[in-house]
């Protein structure tokens, strides 16, 4: 059931590589022509976020396989090089010093704990790297600690709000009760959602926020159920998703009101037993989407590569996409080096085969954020994996994201 | 006469390490870290293995330390030397004013004291979220330049390892003193036997304080130095996991003797990385380096070589 | 105020769990004065084994199924591990031992079953509230209560009028005595080892109706477990069971409040205890210093 983790070749010795190493940067040790373009990816592949660094790579590495069947990066062959950062920010930013400094990567992706992406974020950006960030959430990666290095495929909390607010107002009222992970992420997607909930003219009933990890969520599902929202706002991710849910399942309460709220993901999905598998969430991809070109094949060469009877989620189309937007930055500048490859990346816009949805998908360049769309939907609680969601509808990224000029972002180019 | 041999050359390699290091498949910030927990666990084993403290919660005060460290350069003032300062001193302070609740415990009810306050700690973090970041940790901090008057020295990842050298080695010596001096003795009397330690009129109590108090000064600027080693920090920095792992670097290599933890160090730190990087199992292998070492070689791996020496 | 109930109410629910968790703990450092930090590695063997098994044997079947796999491991792992740490004074050697042992357990786990979170599925008749007022008693925690109260009786009334049981109460006393006597000393930690390995994989067992199944999910529960044993007092067993209860009340209590603190306040507590009465509610003097 647990495929294949990456192994990374190990470096051999050598005094002149190794000397060449420390003594000049990155790009110019490799020389021109045949040496390959490395691209360092880390990812938790051990601890609680296991499950979704696994699926990111796995679509790097997909990715990977399709840009060097097309001759690679400016004609060069590309490798990707794995490193598990247990979700643990100093050991992420250890790996990326690991993997600039001593394997000679050109460029960075990867994250799904956002601590590791704030601290990669600050070590790429100390050591002038590009950095796609992949999976981490936190709005300061393309808000107020942004680089001109970072890069971000992921949506942000407010493009997570935005996209399914409207539809859980209009649908059930405006009276609402959250539930907030204690975190930043939480945090300013609760922020958000009050916002437009707001302009809506609906009402906050209250907010509960419970600390990252929380096995118990009765005193808050109790609390929220006092005040008889109109809809129940489950804002936590991943295990505490997965969690918070079962409970407001056994206490009956999926029967007393609807539940929605903000991120949700294949992986998370598939732990919830069938009766917590309810509410209407929001995912940044889906597999499922017949009007969609590209998206079927994608689906047949994953489980072709990976036939272990599972599916792509966001996760893979993040790893996917990520790899690929490296090297469609990279052959726009019709170079690695860094700073010419950042300014390709602004406003470059992912062709269909790799964006894998409608709307214009496009690096937006005040912020470097991709404007991905989201998928707001519905659980299927009678449904079989992978048929667990049903999307409503697929929101535009440059609709449900804050004006560039709002996000605190002001990006530091070198002299 | 052997010991100050292997001494000398142990000096002679970390001076050399930016040249060395890569060439056998490592990297500088590699070499800064080892240094870095280097420093925070021999502070520690001034507690743990010459006092007998069995302190779980020593990552309180590296915490502290790199918290501190990143608040001063994100909101006092953008020099290095001061972050390093005011890092030592915010751990350290914080060891000496709690020392007095610590003290008087010993074995397992000393060990959860000490987890008590490390986790009341992170709990801090975590929540004075506007401060300190909470869970995504404090960022927007950089090392700043030395500035020696008008020369401006870059701190560079190789710069930054001899400053991390030069700190290692004031701490050092400053350890070694204190260890050979009257202090120093009466820790290990204590360890060794605390009731008769203070049937010989020395107040035990203010001796573990003391080590408590300086091992929480020298592990906060292991923490400082962390934190502008990664131009990062968050709350696992102030983790029981991160204390435990102390810990057992301490065990690894020994923790009876000076050099011990630096040798525990080396073998974790280098074992995690080299492993983490090879197999997506690295977590089994680093659980039967503990194991094995707890059945087979208890006194560390410095225990090992020095019975031998003694042997001959 | 009534949130205040329920919320009380709700931590002592939880409480049970600890208290689950702690007794196991606390028999292991009792008798065969380990201090078992693979104690959650174990609640996740129980945890998985049960998921393994449900498919064959059902809920009912697993519950019993798999603390008994859970326990023979931990047989194993008494016999091959921990039986060559007796010799040695320091406890720190049984800590480090374990801690390694945890990381193997966490890693092996993920390895044969993955990393992605798992369901399981409980009886759909315990896993509804059992009144519309208070809809957070549901079936599955009224079985978790009676479970734990039963094993908890269980281990009394085994410990007060067993042969195995008065030996182990003797054992923890003065374990030379006992073994001078002629009692198999080696056996009976084994069996003593084993034992709290069961409560740990029932914890496993019935979290995992509560829980997702992850492979990190026994490192959550095993703090928490020590800071009960503290607070209930070292050596004791009753006093374990109290401390479970009286921090998962404690949590309860402070969720009303300020609920981001409410693990915190797990470890104030403890820090309030040591400070003032080190050896714990229920706890001998002098025990482990």
């Amino acid at each position: 059931m647990n495929g294949s983790l990456t192994r990374r070749r190990v470096v051999k010795a050598g005094l002149a590589l190794g000397a060449a190493t420390v003594a000049m940067p990155p790009i110019l040790a490799f020389g021109q022509g045949e040496k390959p373009i490395k691209i360092g990816m880390h990812d938790p592949l051990t601890g609680t976020y296991a499950a979704e660094g696994e699926s990111e790579v796995r679509g790097a590495k997909m990715a990977l396989a399709e840009v060097n069947a097309k001759g690679g990066m400016v004609g060069r062959k590309v490798e990707l090089l794995v490193e598990d950062d247990n979700a643990n920010a100093g050991l992420a930013a250890q790996k990326a010093s690991k993997l600039i400094d001593q394997e000679g990567c050109a460029m960075l992706m990867g994250a799904v704990s956002s601590a590791t992406a704030l601290s990669v974020n600050q070590t790429a950006h100390n050591k002038g790297v590009v950095y796609m960030v992949t999976g981490g959430h936190t709005d300061p990666v393309t808000g107020k600690q942004c680089h001109w290095t970072t890069f971000r495929i992921c949506t942000t909390t407010y493009m997570l709000a935005a996209g399914l607010a409207g539809t859980l107002y209009k649908k059930f009222g405006g009276k609402w009760y959250f539930i907030t992970p204690d975190y930043a992420f939480g945090h300013t997607l609760q922020e958000a959602y009050a916002k437009i909930l707001k302009g809506y003219g609906g009402t906050v009933l209250g907010n509960s926020l419970s600390p990252l990890g929380t096995t118990d969520f009765s005193s808050y599902l109790i609390k929220a159920e006092a005040t008889k929202p109109d809809v129940l706002i489950n804002l936590c991710d991943g295990q505490d998703l997965v969690n918070s849910m079962k409970q407001a399942a056994q206490f009956g309460l999926v029967k007393k009101f609807p539940i929605g709220g903000g991120l949700s993901e294949l992986e998370v999905l598939r732990a919830l037993p069938k009766e917590a598998r309810t509410g209407w969430w929001t995912l940044e991809w889906w597999w499922d989407q017949p009007d969609t070109p590209g998206v079927k094949e994608f689906v047949a060469k994953y489980q072709k590569v990976y036939p272990d009877g599972s599916w792509p989620s966001a996760r893979t189309w993040f790893g996917y996409a990520g790899v690929h937007a490296l090297a469609l930055g990279a052959d726009k500048a019709k170079s690695i080096e860094p700073v010419k490859m950042a300014h390709a990346l602004e406003g470059l816009e992912l062709p269909p085969e790799i964006k894998l949805q409608p709307n214009k998908v496009y690096f937006r360049p005040e912020d470097h954020q991709l404007m991905s769309s989201e998928f707001p939907g519905e659980d299927l609680p009678d449904g079989v994996y992978p048929k667990l969601f049903k999307v409503a509808d697929i929101v535009a990224g440059d609709k449900t994201a804050l004006p560039a000029s709002e996000t605190g972002c002001k990006l530091d180019y070198p002299a | 006469m052997r010991r100050g041999l292997a001494v000398a050359a142990l000096w002679v390699l970390l001076l050399a390490l930016p040249w060395w290091l890569p060439a056998v498949g490592g990297y500088t910030t590699l070499g800064s870290k080892v240094l870095v927990y280097g420093i925070a666990t021999m502070g520690l084993n001034l507690l743990l293995g010459f006092t007998g403290g069995l302190s779980f919660g020593q990552a309180a005060y590296f915490g502290l330390g790199a918290y501190g460290a990143g608040m001063a350069l994100k909101y006092l003032a953008p020099s290095t030397p001061l972050a390093i300062i005011v890092g030592t001193l915010a751990g350290g302070l914080a060891a000496t004013i709690l020392g007095p609740l610590v003290m008087r415990r010993r074995g397992i009810y000393f060990a959860m004291i000490t987890i008590a306050i490390g986790q009341l700690f992170y709990f801090v973090a975590v929540r004075w979220n506007n401060v300190t970041g909470g869970e995504d940790g404090l960022a927007g901090f950089t090392r700043q330049p030395l500035r020696l008057g008008a020369l401006e020295i870059p701190l560079t990842a190789t710069n930054f390892y001899y400053l991390v050298l030069f700190c290692f080695t004031i701490s050092v010596a400053i350890m070694w003193t204190l260890l050979q001096s009257p202090l120093g003795h009466a820790w290990v009397g204590i360890r060794e036997n605390r009731r008769r330690m203070e049937f010989l009129g020395i107040r035990a109590d203010r001796y573990v304080w003391a080590a408590f108090a300086v091992a929480g000064f020298v592990t906060a600027l292991a923490g400082s130095l962390n934190a502008l080693l990664f131009n990062f920090t968050s709350p696992q920095d102030l983790h029981w996991i991160l204390s435990g792992d102390f810990v057992i670097m301490i065990v690894l290599g020994g923790m009876r003797s000076f050099w011990g933890p630096l040798v525990g160090v080396v073998i974790f730190v280098v074992a995690q990385d080299y492993l983490s990087s090879v197999t997506g199992n690295w977590m089994t292998f680093i659980g039967l380096i503990f194991v094995l070492i707890v059945l087979l070689f208890p006194d560390g791996l410095l225990g090992v070589v020095s019975r031998r020496a003694r042997a001959t | 105020m009534q949130l205040l109930l329920f919320d009380a109410f709700n931590g002592l629910i939880q409480g049970v769990f600890y208290a689950l968790m702690a007794l196991g703990l606390a028999q292991i450092l009792s008798l065969n004065s380990v201090i078992n930090m693979a104690h959650g590695g174990f609640l996740v063997i129980g945890a998985y084994i049960a998921y393994t098994l449900s498919p064959y044997l059902g809920f009912w079947g697993a519950l019993v199924a798999a603390p008994v796999v859970a326990a023979i491991l931990g047989l194993v792992a008494e016999r091959v591990l921990i039986r060559p740490l007796y010799r040695r004074r320091d406890p720190l050697y049984s800590l480090l031992l374990t801690f390694g042992l945890a990381l193997i357990v966490e890693d092996l786990t993920r390895t044969v079953w993955g990393a992605q979170g798992l369901p399981f599925e409980v009886p759909a008749g315990l896993n509804s509230p059992l009144s519309d007022a208070y809809f957070f008693i549901t079936g599955y925690r009224v079985l978790i209560i009676a479970i734990t109260a039963a094993v908890v009786l269980g281990l009394y009334v085994l410990l007060r009028y067993s042969l195995v049981g008065i030996r182990i109460r003797a054992g923890i006393r003065d374990l030379e005595t006992v073994s001078a006597l002629g009692v198999n000393i080696f056996r009976l930690r084994a069996l003593n080892f084993g034992l709290g390995c069961f409560f740990a994989g029932l914890a496993g067992v019935l979290a995992a109706g509560v829980l997702g199944l992850t492979p990190p999910m026994g490192n959550s529960l095993i703090m928490p477990s020590f800071v009960a044993i503290i607070v209930g007092g070292v050596g004791s067993l009753p006093g374990a069971v109290l401390g479970g209860l009286l921090i998962g009340l404690a949590a309860g209590i402070v969720t009303t409040y300020y609920p981001a603190a409410s693990e915190a306040a797990i470890y104030l507590l403890m820090l309030v205890v040591l400070v003032v009465r080190p050896r714990g509610l229920l706890g001998e003097e002098g025990l482990f210093e």
